[in-house]
């Protein structure tokens, strides 16, 4: 880049801007987490303002922690989540390279076919995704809830994967094949490292709406054994309506081993978004 | 594109092992469930026995006002969901997008994250915590306008029913926002250096470059993202429910598709649960979405340039 493009008020613009967008996004898990070590007197009186000596209370974690097993609610999510997400990436980039880089007939029939469920929520079929739990001994398991999610998953996965598999150079594999290399091996070796951006932002949003679903844990896994955290937390917050010390403390334990592992796996994220687009 | 040179085999058995494990699961566990859900709204409990009604279902839906103002209402207020999130959402991620990739810009790894957080966060979290910033009984929010000397606009907005919609979805853009920013940024940082010093050496840059240059190959990104706001939009349950329940209140202002569908399906306060129905109710609102996406596919991705680099 030359210096050209560069200039003193545009960069402070956009700092302006972007500092802002910042202030929004963080001012209520700021507000929620630091409200929740203070009295109800401190909640109340000066919300705005961190916790002081005065106001600093511990009382809403006491409440939640002699409540329920968030630790354990924490791992099941955990299993569940990345478990569900290595089978999305894998048969999702699977798929993927079928439908973009092979001509077969039913091609673009069998791309339709798999794009059908980006747009249908597999919720339509929670009824009969219950009898089929029920009918192979999987409810209350988290295997019911990776499957599921692997299904729910998988669509978006392999049309946005084949949408940038698509970009990848035709004489890159070409030359591979040449050398060679069996379909096999052009997909593992040159294919998936040159689409790892997008599958590190597929990884993303396949990735949140399986950790934050409260739907099939609370129909096909709601015993104490596999209780994910966004249930135990709804669970939690719904029995103390008025207890705000512990309200905000429950908030704030849900949310902060959720930012933790986010801060860790952002720069994974981040580098593999960045290192994949120098070419 | 045209690599049909390839010589006449007899199976490509490759294609198969690449095609069956997504295939096996997404079929076993997400169509046949949903196909034995839109079949049941054709059929009623009669008796305990399932009998085939024909559309039935439908007619109740649209022709007895019970269901039919329902209906409507819900239609409306998701298309108003759905409308602010196109309005707002998506040029704010495509503007903090575009203003990330400029090059050299300080923090950027910060702002990402940072700007990425809200969407990590679950519905139940969301909900409730805006829920408590916009309490009266917590005085947050006022006391925030106070500091810029707007307190006289605070209204509990999600208890007014002329508020409380709008106010919902901008919590969901909030949330949201860090989805087409992602998206529209790995789009941009895709665009080969090549091309944008060709542009500046024919005196393209700034803003104009963004303009003429970058938009036009980050198009195909935005179409994708405007289809699946879509199909978001018209999916969405949670956020409404854990802010103001299934009734969706006040006075049904809420309500959407998927409240409604949650209503019908099983049952709440007096009413009881009408699998049948609800499976009507998810029949429509499988046809709008199909029709919304039938637009993308035929009308608007056909029209789209496709680049390869």
């Amino acid at each position: 880049m030359s210096i050209a493009t560069r200039s003193l008020p545009r960069t402070i613009g956009a700092h302006a801007i972007l500092l802002t967008y910042t202030a929004i996004a963080l001012f209520p898990v700021i507000l929620v987490i630091m409200n929740s070590f203070k009295s109800r007197a401190g909640i109340f009186g000066a919300p705005l303002t961190p916790p002081t000596p005065k106001t600093f209370d511990l009382i809403g974690y006491t409440t939640v922690i002699g409540q329920g097993d968030f630790i354990h609610y924490f791992q099941n999510s955990l299993v569940v989540t990345v478990a569900s997400l290595f089978f999305v990436l894998l048969f999702g980039a699977m798929a993927a390279f079928a439908l973009s880089e092979y001509r077969f007939r039913g091609n673009t029939l069998m791309g339709l076919y798999l794009a059908l469920g980006i747009m249908i929520p597999i919720r339509l079929g929670t009824v009969a995704i219950l009898q089929l739990m029920v009918a192979s001994g999987l409810v209350n398991t988290l295997t019911a809830l990776i499957l599921v999610y692997t299904a729910q998953g998988l669509p978006l996965a392999v049309f946005i994967l084949s949408e940038f598999m698509k970009q990848v150079s035709d004489d890159l594999k070409n030359a591979g094949r040449i050398d060679g290399l069996s379909e096999y091996t052009i997909f593992f070796r040159l294919v998936l490292p040159l689409v790892r951006p997008s599958m590190a932002t597929v990884a993303v949003f396949t990735m949140i709406p399986i950790w934050n679903d409260l739907w099939f844990p609370l129909i096909l896994a709601p015993s104490e054994e596999t209780k994910t955290v966004t249930l135990g937390a709804q669970l939690f917050l719904g029995q103390f309506v008025t207890n705000w010390n512990a309200i905000l403390a429950a908030l704030s334990l849900a949310i902060m081993p959720v930012l933790i592992l986010y801060v860790i796996f952002s720069r994974q994220l981040i580098r593999g978004i960045t290192s994949g687009a120098v070419k | 594109m045209a690599a049909e040179t390839r010589p006449k085999r007899p199976f490509r058995w490759h294609i198969g092992i690449f095609l069956a494990p997504a295939v096996l699961v997404y079929t076993a566990i997400m169509i046949l469930p949903l196909a034995g859900t839109l079949q049941l709204s054709l059929f009623r409990n009669i008796e305990q026995h399932q009998v085939f009604v024909g559309l039935q279902n439908f007619r109740t839906l649209f022709g007895d006002p019970n269901w039919s103002v329902n209906f409507w209402n819900a239609l409306r207020n998701n298309v108003w969901f759905f409308i602010i999130h196109m309005l707002v959402q998506n040029p704010i991620g495509v503007l903090l997008a575009a203003l990330l990739s400029s090059p050299r810009l300080r923090f950027s790894a910060f702002y990402r994250t940072a700007i990425f957080v809200p969407t990590i966060l679950s519905f139940v979290i969301v909900g409730f915590a805006w829920k408590l910033i916009l309490s009266p009984l917590w005085g947050v929010a006022p006391h925030m306008l106070d500091l810029v000397g707007l307190k006289s606009l605070f209204t509990p907005w999600l208890g007014k029913e002329e508020y409380a919609l709008t106010a919902l979805s901008l919590i969901s853009v909030w949330q949201f926002v860090g989805i087409p920013m992602m998206l529209i940024y790995a789009a941009l940082l895709s665009i080969p250096d090549e091309v944008l010093e060709a542009a500046e050496c024919d005196g393209i840059t700034g803003m104009s470059q963004f303009w003429k240059i970058k938009l036009p190959l980050i198009l195909p990104s935005i179409g994708i993202i405007s289809i699946l706001t879509f199909v978001g939009n018209f999916n969405a349950f949670d956020l409404i429910y854990t802010a103001q329940g299934a009734l969706a209140g006040p006075n049904y202002s809420t309500d959407i598709l998927g409240t409604f569908l949650y209503r019908a399906f099983f049952g709440f306060q007096l009413q009881v649960g009408d699998p049948n129905m609800g499976a009507a109710i998810a029949t429509m609102m499988f046809l709008i979405i199909l029709g919304g996406v039938c637009v993308y596919l035929f009308l608007v991705q056909t029209r789209l340039r496709r680049y390869q680099f």
